[in-house]
């Protein structure tokens, strides 16, 4: 089936508390693409991810996996789906080795059909971790951390990618390689969120991109059609 | 001589302190729950030993454990579980049920001590020169130290340990990483109340099994772990060793000031280094 649906949110609406944040967010992932979920700081971009994860319960609305919904899901049993978080601000297991921190997420068997990663799989991507192997993670430098976390999710052989701003932080360099193994894993065939502050960078990798303000989807397009006319971005984002 | 007979019995009560409180610090860092049911579950192992005994020491002190893993595994799934994230409901309930299963300990075994005797290689004493250490404190001891490397191996050199640690250091990002972190705590919540049980059963040759033994025991539980530092094993036995030592020493020199001075090292670590001896830093 071409246009395969690899992530679908139906309607989704999060709450802390009273405060109502995401509200009735509705969006697609295509198989084997990569959607740019951009949008202002406090806009409600981590909110989305860790509803999707599983880390935070919508109070209404739908998501499902390849058809089929997680609803009520425990975060194990969403990442089991095939849906691997790089979470912001990276989380690694700071007390944990580098090899330590991509083990515990190692996960046999796995249903067919998707990309298996082993450590040293891991290790060939990101030769720095394995350069650092038995390093505590949290010694690591933030490009490091980084890897780890992208490595991690990698672990769990993921059907879905959330990657929430993943360059955070970072130099230069690193974001660009960074940007780099994106476009790898989409070469592989992931579905890929992609959350981003850096509104070129993420227009240069994507495929689709929705725009989120105050916790309403405002824009949405081929990344083509917004670099095409930048009047959207620039009314939700600011220029940057 | 005084000196070297105190600190042989302080090891030995270390010994049976650590058994008691390295799972209450396993829990308490994995959890963040204060399980207070862990006193009685010391106490409930020593009763449980001498009911036993009549299938021998070694099938009495495995019954001891298991019959708490399996208590253990119930409190945790049948209350602990269910107040997730309430921290004071939870301090609350185990604090309840711990009530609970000492009324039901007066009730089976009745009010008076009762003590359990070592098998009978144990019994007697060793002798070094000028010394007499009785054997079965040294078992103890070996026991403790045997004990404590094999959680260490466990915790620090198994795939299971660092899932544990994983989700002491994050428990959202370990279960959003696929670990199936409720299993885990069931795990630790069964190792941890079997081993207040060994511990209760062990100790009961030395110190007899009897009404209060529980709350007497969980506060050194909390002192070890708070002066250690939560979740640490080597700080649980670095806290044992010192209480142990305090403890001993203090009933003997001291006995009108025991608790001052077994309470006051606590209270001058956390003023200086709140997380505790070995503990962790707060991110
Ligand atoms: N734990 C929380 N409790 C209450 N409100 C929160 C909490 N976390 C976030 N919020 C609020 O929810 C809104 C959305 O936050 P969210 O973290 O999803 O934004 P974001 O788009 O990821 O921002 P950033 O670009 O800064 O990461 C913000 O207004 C924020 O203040
Ligand atoms: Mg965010």
């Amino acid at each position: 089936m071409p246009n395969n649906n690899a992530l679908t949110l139906n309607a989704v609406n999060s709450f802390y508390g009273d405060s109502h944040i995401l509200q009735d967010v509705s969006f697609n992932v295509t198989e084997g693409r990569v959607l740019a979920l951009l949008g202002r700081n406090g806009a409600g971009k981590t909110t989305c991810m860790n509803t999707i994860a599983g880390l935070m319960k919508p109070r209404s609305g739908h998501v499902s996996v390849f058809g089929r919904s997680i609803e009520g899901a425990t975060p194990e049993a969403i990442c089991h789906s095939g849906i691997a978080l790089v979470p912001q601000g990276r989380r690694i297991f700071k007390s944990l080795s580098v090899t330590e921190n991509l083990v515990v997420a190692k996960r046999r068997p796995t249903p067919s059909g998707r990309v298996v990663w082993d450590v040293e799989d891991i290790f060939k991507v990101f030769p720095r971790l394995e350069e650092r192997r038995s390093h505590p993670a949290g010694r690591l430098s933030g490009g490091e951390q980084q890897m780890l976390a992208i490595g991690r999710a990698l672990m769990t052989n993921p059907l879905i990618l959330l990657m929430d701003e993943p360059t955070e932080g970072l130099a230069p360099q690193i974001v660009a390689e960074v940007g780099r193994i994106i476009g790898q894993l989409r070469e592989l065939g992931l579905s890929i969120v992609l959350v981003e502050q850096h509104t070129n960078f993420a227009l240069r990798l994507a495929d689709d991109v929705v725009i989120i303000s105050t916790g309403e989807i405002v824009a949405r397009g081929t990344a083509a059609d917004l670099i095409q006319d930048s009047s959207l971005l620039n009314n939700h984002l600011g220029v940057h | 001589m005084f000196w070297i007979t105190g600190l042989f019995n302080s090891l030995a009560f270390a010994a049976v302190l650590f058994l008691l409180a390295a799972g209450f610090s396993l829990i308490f860092g994995l959890m963040r729950v204060a399980n207070l049911t862990h006193g009685a579950f010391f106490m409930l192992g020593g009763y449980l030993a001498t009911s036993a005994i009549g299938a021998g020491f070694w099938i009495a002190i495995v019954a001891a454990g298991a019959g708490c893993a399996l208590l253990g595994g119930l409190v945790q799934h049948l209350l602990v579980q269910r107040l997730a994230g309430r921290e004071l409901a939870q301090v609350l309930g185990t604090l309840g049920l711990s009530f609970i299963v000492a009324d039901q300990c007066l009730l089976i075994w009745s009010g008076d001590p009762i003590s359990l005797a070592p098998p009978a290689f144990l019994q007697g004493a060793a002798r070094l020169g000028m010394f007499a250490f009785p054997l079965y404190r040294l078992f103890l001891i070996v026991v403790a130290a045997f004990v404590a490397i094999a959680l260490w191996l466990v915790v620090e050199r198994t795939t299971l340990g660092a899932k544990i640690r994983a989700a002491v250091d994050d428990r959202e990002m370990a279960r959003a990483t696929g670990i199936p972190v409720s299993r885990l705590f069931t795990v630790v919540f069964c190792l941890g109340s079997a081993l207040a049980g060994i511990g209760g059963a062990l100790a009961a040759p030395v110190l007899s099994v009897y009404p209060g033994l529980d709350t007497e025991m969980l506060p050194l539980a909390l002192l070890v772990v708070i002066l250690g530092g939560i979740g640490s094993l080597a700080g649980a036995l670095i806290g044992s060793v010192l209480i142990g030592i305090i403890y001993t020493f203090g009933q003997i020199l001291l006995p009108d000031l025991s608790y001052v001075i077994l309470f006051l090292p606590m209270v001058i670590v956390l003023a200086v280094r709140p997380e505790g001896l070995l503990g962790r830093q707060a991110a």
